[in-house]
């Protein structure tokens, strides 16, 4: 789990979390024994479908402002380590 | 003094907007070294802003029904060019490009931003004692905690720091510090304040609500954030509800029900509050029934599998490329990953991975999709119960402020925190915490009432009640 969430932990980490995960999947087990299969699953309260707004132009959020936030910026763009390697 | 009262005071040039703000300012400088509600204070931008305010009054102009009125925000609250942190590492020193919709309503009614408060990691916890840099402590007893995942926005008004703030609710992170602190505090209608610029733990459970110093304000504040935001998807396009109009509407003739499965696992004084509170409504002319909806026990289980399964999508953009901070790596993977594993603590890992495993292939439906039937099931107990009552009643917390540290080590024990506060996020209802008693370690208990959704103005209602006749 801790792999696909982009997480790296300790051996210690990874006893002491397993318990706590344990014990709260322990207290879960009553919701998994409920027999609800008729019911439909609920995803928003008040069950709204797509919300759609006009195509139009408007102003978007200032690009330098952003990118001032970012950790690394490259040309104007967001940085990141090498993903494909340098072309033949 | 009632905000209003000192907001038509500024507004008519009998007090001044600085003097005011200047006041809130000392109070922090005075208290927050022993409280730390306050991870920012933003003394300069707000006197400045509190002087625009008054040299408008002095033109003639109306600034707003919050005029000059210090409010504090959570700090996952997006103010445009203020560090906005979520009391974590990942995000320290992030300054966001944007307001959040409540902030631009806040200042165009003339409120003054004071500064950003503590919180639980990313809204994670109920005792602030989640936060990357320190707990929050009880204003009313240092060696407590505040509640949260909103303490701090708890502490600064129960403090006096501040009279009004806003926090958030995603499972009782307002109406729990409410109780705790001794303050109102409000979780409102799913919907009816816009969620654009609060950072995003679960979207479906998060709403952004008020806490004051009394029901009135706490309505004044809400009426001024609540209303569509087209650039909130999930915003209702209701009318915002009269609140204030209906405050002093009594609870004559209502049929409030006393819920036993919101006092399950509460103290005995707890309980002794709550029912005090059902006669003092039914002093008042509301009539009283006990109502069981025995539904509600499953919501915290429901809720450890949604809220979690939502958050480790939310919190899959922490991934040091677009905005807060980076630890470098060999390529992208391990950036990732090491920005994460350093930048996250503790309540947040675990949350991440509880939800990485309810959504993973699997154990989905076992476990996501169950409690997304689940939630309906809740939903549908609501439902039959308002078939038969307008409001329900019941505790905030189980407890009163527990001591700083007794849950840190326990996560289940912290989650037991919320019982009575999960089912109406789920449900997507209004709910409320009132200070009504005190208990016998001197600290405050907080009653809770709920409604149906977009109930809020027989909700203020009765909560103004129940107010008059606390015994606190």
């Amino acid at each position: 789990m801790a792999n696909l969430a982009r997480l790296e932990l300790t051996e210690a980490e990874v006893t002491r979390f397993t318990e706590q995960l344990a014990s709260i999947l322990g207290h879960a087990a009553d919701v998994a024994a409920l027999d609800v299969h008729e019911l439909a699953p609920t995803a928003h309260p008040f069950g709204l479908t797509n919300v759609l707004r006009v195509d139009e132009l408007r102003p978007s959020t200032d690009r330098e402002e952003v990118l001032s936030q970012a950790p690394k910026v490259v040309d104007n763009r967001f940085g990141v380590p090498r993903i494909v390697g340098e072309a033949p | 003094m009632s905000v209003r009262d000192l907001a038509q005071a500024i507004r008519s040039g009998h007090e001044s907007a600085v003097a005011v703000t200047q006041r809130s300012l000392d109070a922090i400088a005075a208290q927050d070294g022993e409280v730390h509600a306050f991870l920012d204070v933003q003394a300069e931008q707000a006197l400045a802003h509190a002087a625009e305010i008054d040299a408008a009054v002095a033109r003639g102009e109306d600034p707003g029904r919050l005029a000059g009125i210090p409010v504090a925000l959570k700090d996952n609250l997006c103010q445009r060019g203020e560090v906005t942190s979520c009391a974590s590492k990942i995000l320290a020193g992030w300054r966001p490009p944007y307001d959040a919709t409540v902030v631009t309503k806040l200042r165009s009614a003339g409120a003054i931003a004071v500064g950003k408060t503590n919180m639980d990691e990313f809204a994670m916890g109920s005792s602030t004692e989640n936060s990357a840099f320190g707990p929050t402590l009880n204003p009313r007893d240092l060696s407590r905690v505040p509640g949260g995942s909103s303490g701090g926005s708890a502490a600064a008004v129960a403090a006096g720091m501040v009279p009004l703030s806003l926090g958030s609710d995603t499972g009782g992170s307002i109406r729990q510090p409410a109780a705790l602190c001794g303050v109102v505090g409000v979780k409102p209608t799913y919907g009816l304040v816009s969620r654009y610029g609060l950072v995003a733990f679960a979207s479906s459970l998060d709403q952004i609500g008020p806490f004051a110093n009394s029901v009135a304000d706490a309505a004044e504040l809400l009426e001024v954030i609540a209303g569509h935001d087209e650039m909130d998807s999930t915003s209702l396009a209701d009318p915002i509800p009269q609140i204030s109009a209906h405050l002093d509407d009594g609870v004559d003739g209502l049929k409030i029900g006393l819920c036993s499965d919101l006092l399950n696992g509460c103290d005995e004084e707890v309980v002794a509050s709550v029912r005090h509170a059902a006669e003092t409504l039914a002093g008042q002319g509301a009539e009283i029934v006990d109502i069981a909806i025995p539904e509600l026990g499953f919501g915290l289980s429901a809720y450890y599998l949604l809220a979690p399964a939502e958050a480790s999508s939310n919190l899959a953009r922490y991934d040091g490329v677009r905005f807060g901070n980076r630890v470098d790596g060999d390529d992208v993977t391990a950036m990732n990953t090491a920005t994460r594993t350093q930048g996250f603590g503790d309540e947040v890992k675990r949350r991440i991975m509880l939800g990485t495993y309810a959504l993973s292939a699997g154990y989905y439906d076992a476990y996501y999709g169950q409690a997304q039937r689940v939630r309906t099931m809740i939903i549908n107990a609501f439902a039959a119960a308002y078939g038969k009552v307008d409001l329900l009643l019941g505790a905030t917390a189980p407890t009163t402020a527990f001591p700083v540290g007794d849950k840190v080590d326990d996560p289940m024990a912290m989650y037991l925190s919320d019982i009575c506060t999960i089912p109406t996020n789920l449900a997507g209802h209004p709910a409320m915490s009132v200070p009504f008693a005190t208990g016998a370690d001197g600290l405050p208990i907080g009653v809770q009432l709920l409604g149906p959704g977009m109930s809020e103005e027989r909700l203020f209602a009765a909560a103004h009640v129940l107010e008059k006749g606390a015994r606190a």
